[in-house]
């Protein structure tokens, strides 16, 4: 056994990839506090789930803090005030999504003055109900800050439902460029342990994991003096190895299980959440503060003073990265602007997009950082297995993409399609340069796509059946009506004597 | 788009993650690989001099001229800048006797580049290891003169070609046997040590098989050097180790368990991994990206195959050596070996070991995933370890 151990070690994890993590100097720098902007624009869906309804007028003066949209269905978060101001609009704003599109959002102009609401903290939140813990962290709005946004406390609720053993904490954040959760563990290590074990109360699990990369070793030290005595919650230092931070594979390395592949982690009795979240959490537990703010990084090779801030929800990248310190060269050598980090995060076409609760990064990057090496053209793909030993998920990407470059998406499937993460892993190995990630978010695209419209056609058959049947059950009904009556008049005939026709028998 | 400014209002270029590159293309690693060539090739030209020299030459031009032609007619993908091709010259250049007729390498090249790559596609669309297509193509069509090896450290080599070289083409070459007797040689040196076993039963001793280094014996490349080279290429991860390993220790293991069982008729098993084209075809040949498994477990499978073959033509058949059939099979092989050594996907392989199977902490409130008809695809394939 302990053989078997050792020789896993040597091995090593055997998947992901391992970039230039870039993460210093932005991670040595202390925070900075942004001042509030003049507008905050804040979208009603900053979350997976169903978008916030607004609840306010436009022209109402709300404080920091006052609730301006509530949480709409099981699965959505609310959205609270940055900072005190006037509501100007509800509108619609440009998304921090490639397209550009817009998404409705409330404008708020700030006022200035910056001042609290009334807020409803509690001194002793471990004499809480585990449902009254899950009620104070919906109603503040924390939504996962690790960049899915799933709403944390639709998880909490769940956790303690589904009866949990454990509960794994992600401070691994293996994305190149970013180290705002690197920071906030160095900075807030107490307040992050003690957000861990109110999570531990609301879910009932008996003991936390937190798993962090081994390439942070200040934070690895602050997490370990922060739970000296506390007995539930454990730090564990984890390979730097990307992806690392995937829920699925941390999982993996801290507990050895694998979680099924079309299960979730709660079917093996562990969630996941970020370390970020912990802290948000205990905010909103302890303090009663909504979620109004977070921790981003702004980096890339064309940001002029890397580092991590603390933004207001709701802020224009564009007045975060001139806070910042600006570009280099007024953005003359900027290739790509990037929110989230430059694995998994999004291409946007300009700045002016607000920072969202998941917005976890804001990149500037240059042509060098961009191409890696000269020249992006796509070449054949020379079947090297770069890509197959480099995907966390045991897929054949060189397999699925030669499929979907012949437009047979279905075909793809077999060899995991469904299962791919998106992580990005084996399009950063490709010497080939094939855009892997791509042809699968299209192929996954077209696939539902596809699935949709047999679905609607399925829907519209049975319908036509449905109408065919009830056409048919209606004219049966009238004719048996029609028999029945006409039966009925031939027996009133017989009972006054009168013949009803030449037949002696009607029946 | 590249080196532009991007200014607000400027057509933006999106592109989905990820947004960093490793720095590798196809081209840097096919540089690497002609790199780590060279003091093979050095070591060659050393042994056998001009003769070997225009050898390397004469193949490689042919077969980048071929690249070139199916390039630029468009029938064939990639690019002549790849280095694939130059590879592709080198090792057939390698694999051939140094005294080969110059025309007829040419012929090998063109049939490698023509027949092995372009035919299929180009550049990593070919079923068949291009270098070995091209050796197989001469094997059949000139085999007295695939066969007819001279004697390394021949003095002059350097200033003298072996006569065949120059042969015109189509004409027969001048004969070998003769020149070796005007230069007061035995004919008998200018066969292999694999020939030689395998005719005369004469075995050459391990020093003389790992250097090569002794004079006056047709011998190839230097294994040892072949292995410095390969452990470059493996460390560096232009090629991956476990084929190389798998060849050797199967075609090891056959041996050792033949000579076990008899050691009279056949050699031991060092002898069969140093002489020939073993560790060229095991480190050079059978580590051709395209034409091998891309899956790890398909790479044992297919190198344990190559190793089984090898050592079974060298004894069974009629030809002294081996290897090039030996991988042609396994590139053959390839696709079904790929098809059974598929990868388990994450999260499916809960009956490879009890310690990873995923387990339901179920209590009564919870429904299951059988009750919510969830049902998790078994797959039906070969797995590694698997107790049926």
């Amino acid at each position: 056994m302990k053989f078997m151990k050792l020789f896993r070690r040597l091995k090593g994890i055997g998947w992901g990839v391992h970039p230039a993590d870039h993460k210093r100097p932005a991670a040595d720098a202390p925070v900075r506090a942004m001042p509030v902007s003049a507008r905050l624009y804040l979208p009603l869906q900053q979350h997976l789930g169903g978008p916030a309804r607004p609840v306010v007028l436009v022209g109402q003066k709300v404080r920091k803090g006052e609730l301006l949209a509530e949480a709409q269905g099981a699965v959505s978060a609310p959205v609270h005030a940055p900072t005190s101001g006037v509501v100007v609009a509800v509108t619609e704003v440009a998304a921090p999504h490639p397209s550009g599109l817009t998404l409705p959002a409330i404008i708020l102009e700030a006022d200035g003055l910056d001042e609290w609401t009334e807020l409803r903290g509690c001194d002793a939140p471990f004499a809480l109900s585990a449902a009254e813990i899950g009620r104070r962290v919906a109603a503040a709005g924390v939504v996962g800050l690790g960049g899915a946004a799933f709403p944390s406390a639709v998880k909490l609720v769940g956790a303690a439902r589904a009866r949990v053993a454990a509960l794994v904490i992600n401070g691994g954040e293996c994305e190149p460029y970013l180290s705002c959760d690197d920071r906030l563990m160095r900075d807030s290590a107490p307040a992050i342990v003690d957000g861990i074990r109110l999570m531990l109360r609301a879910t009932g699990a008996g003991r936390a994991l937190v798993g962090i990369e081994d390439n942070k070793p200040e934070a690895i030290a602050a997490m370990r003096a922060a739970v000296a005595g506390i007995g539930a919650v454990r730090i564990h230092a984890v390979p730097a190895r990307y992806p690392m931070g995937s829920e699925k594979q941390l999982i993996q390395v801290l507990t050895g299980i694998e979680v099924p592949a079309d299960g979730r982690p709660a079917d093996i009795g562990v969630i996941v959440h970020n370390v970020g979240t912990a802290l948000a959490v205990r905010a909103a537990v302890r303090e009663g503060k909504p979620l109004i703010s977070r921790l981003l990084t702004v980096n890339g090779r064309c940001a002029n003073r890397p580092g991590n801030i603390e933004v207001r929800i709701g802020t224009l990248a564009e007045e975060v990265i001139a806070f910042a310190g600006g570009l280099k060269g007024d953005g003359l050598g900027l290739a790509r602007r990037v929110i989230g980090g430059p694995m998994m995060g999004v291409q946007i076409p300009h700045w002016r997009v607000p920072v969202v609760k998941g917005t976890s990064g804001i990149l500037a990057l240059d042509a060098t950082e961009v191409d890696g090496i000269a020249g992006r053209e796509t070449a054949p793909c020379i079947r090297c297995g770069s890509c197959v030993k480099a995907c966390p998920m045991g897929l054949l990407p060189l397999e699925m993409s030669a499929r979907i470059r012949n437009g047979a998406f279905a075909e793809a499937i077999p060899f995991g399609l469904k299962d791919c993460i998106a992580c990005g892993c084996c399009a950063y190995v490709c010497p080939s340069h094939i855009p892997l990630v791509q042809y699968f978010a299209h192929a996954k695209g077209e696939l539902a796509g596809q699935e949709r419209d047999r679905l609607r056609a399925e829907a519209t058959k049975k319908m036509a059946r449905q109408r065919q049947e009830r056409v048919e059950r209606e004219a049966r009904e009238k004719a048996e009506a029609a028999a029945r009556r006409k039966a009925g008049r031939a027996a009133a005939a017989g009972k006054q004597g009168e013949p009803a026709c030449f037949n002696p028998r009607p029946d | 788009m590249k080196n532009k400014p991007l200014h607000p209002g400027a057509a933006v270029e999106i592109r989905s993650a990820p947004h960093v590159k490793a720095p590798r293309s196809v081209e840097q690693i096919m540089r690497n690989v002609v790199y780590s060539l060279l003091p093979i090739c050095g070591f060659f030209v050393f042994q056998y001099g001009i003769s070997a020299a225009f050898s390397i030459v004469a193949i490689t031009a042919s077969c980048l001229a071929t690249e070139r032609f199916f390039v630029k007619t468009g029938t064939q993908s990639g690019s002549l800048s790849d280095f694939s091709a130059t590879i592709t010259g080198i090792l057939l250049a390698l694999t051939l006797p140094p005294g080969f007729p110059l025309w007829m390498g040419a012929v090998a090249g063109f049939i490698a580049i023509a027949l092995g790559k372009a035919l299929f596609g180009g550049i990593g669309f070919n079923v068949f290891n291009p270098a070995l297509v091209g050796r197989a193509f001469v094997q059949a069509a000139f085999p007295v003169a695939i066969a007819t090896y001279t004697p390394s450290f021949l003095p002059g080599r350097f200033g003298e070609f072996i006569p065949s070289s120059l042969a015109w083409p189509l004409m027969v070459p001048a004969d070998t046997v003769a020149w070796l007797h005007a230069k007061q040689l035995d004919a008998l040196s200018g066969a292999t040590p694999l020939a030689k076993w395998k005719f005369d039963g004469i075995l050459a001793s391990a020093g003389e098989l790992l250097s090569s280094m002794s004079g006056h014996m047709a011998v190839g490349p230097s294994p040892v050097l072949i292995i410095l080279c390969g452990v470059y290429l493996a460390l560096r991860r232009f090629m991956d180790w476990r084929i190389p390993l798998a060849i050797v220790g199967s075609a090891g293991l056959t041996a050792w368990i033949l000579f076990a069982i008899d050691p009279h008729s056949y050699p031991n098993p060092f002898f069969m991994l140093f002489s020939g084209g073993l560790i060229l075809g095991a480190v050079y040949m059978a580590t051709d990206m395209a034409t091998s498994p891309v899956t790890p477990g398909g790479m044992w499978v297919y190198g344990a195959l190559i190793g089984l073959l090898t050592v079974l033509i060298r004894y069974y058949s009629g030809l002294p050596e081996g290897v090039m059939y030996a991988i042609l099979l396994g590139n053959a092989a390839t696709p079904l070996i790929e098809r059974i050594t598929q990868p388990t996907p994450f999260g499916k392989s809960g009956l490879l070991s009890p310690k990873r199977r995923a387990t339901y902490p179920l209590h009564p409130e919870y429904i299951s995933r059988e009750e919510a008809n969830a049902v998790t695809p078994k797959k039906k394939s070969f797995k590694p370890g698997k107790k049926s």
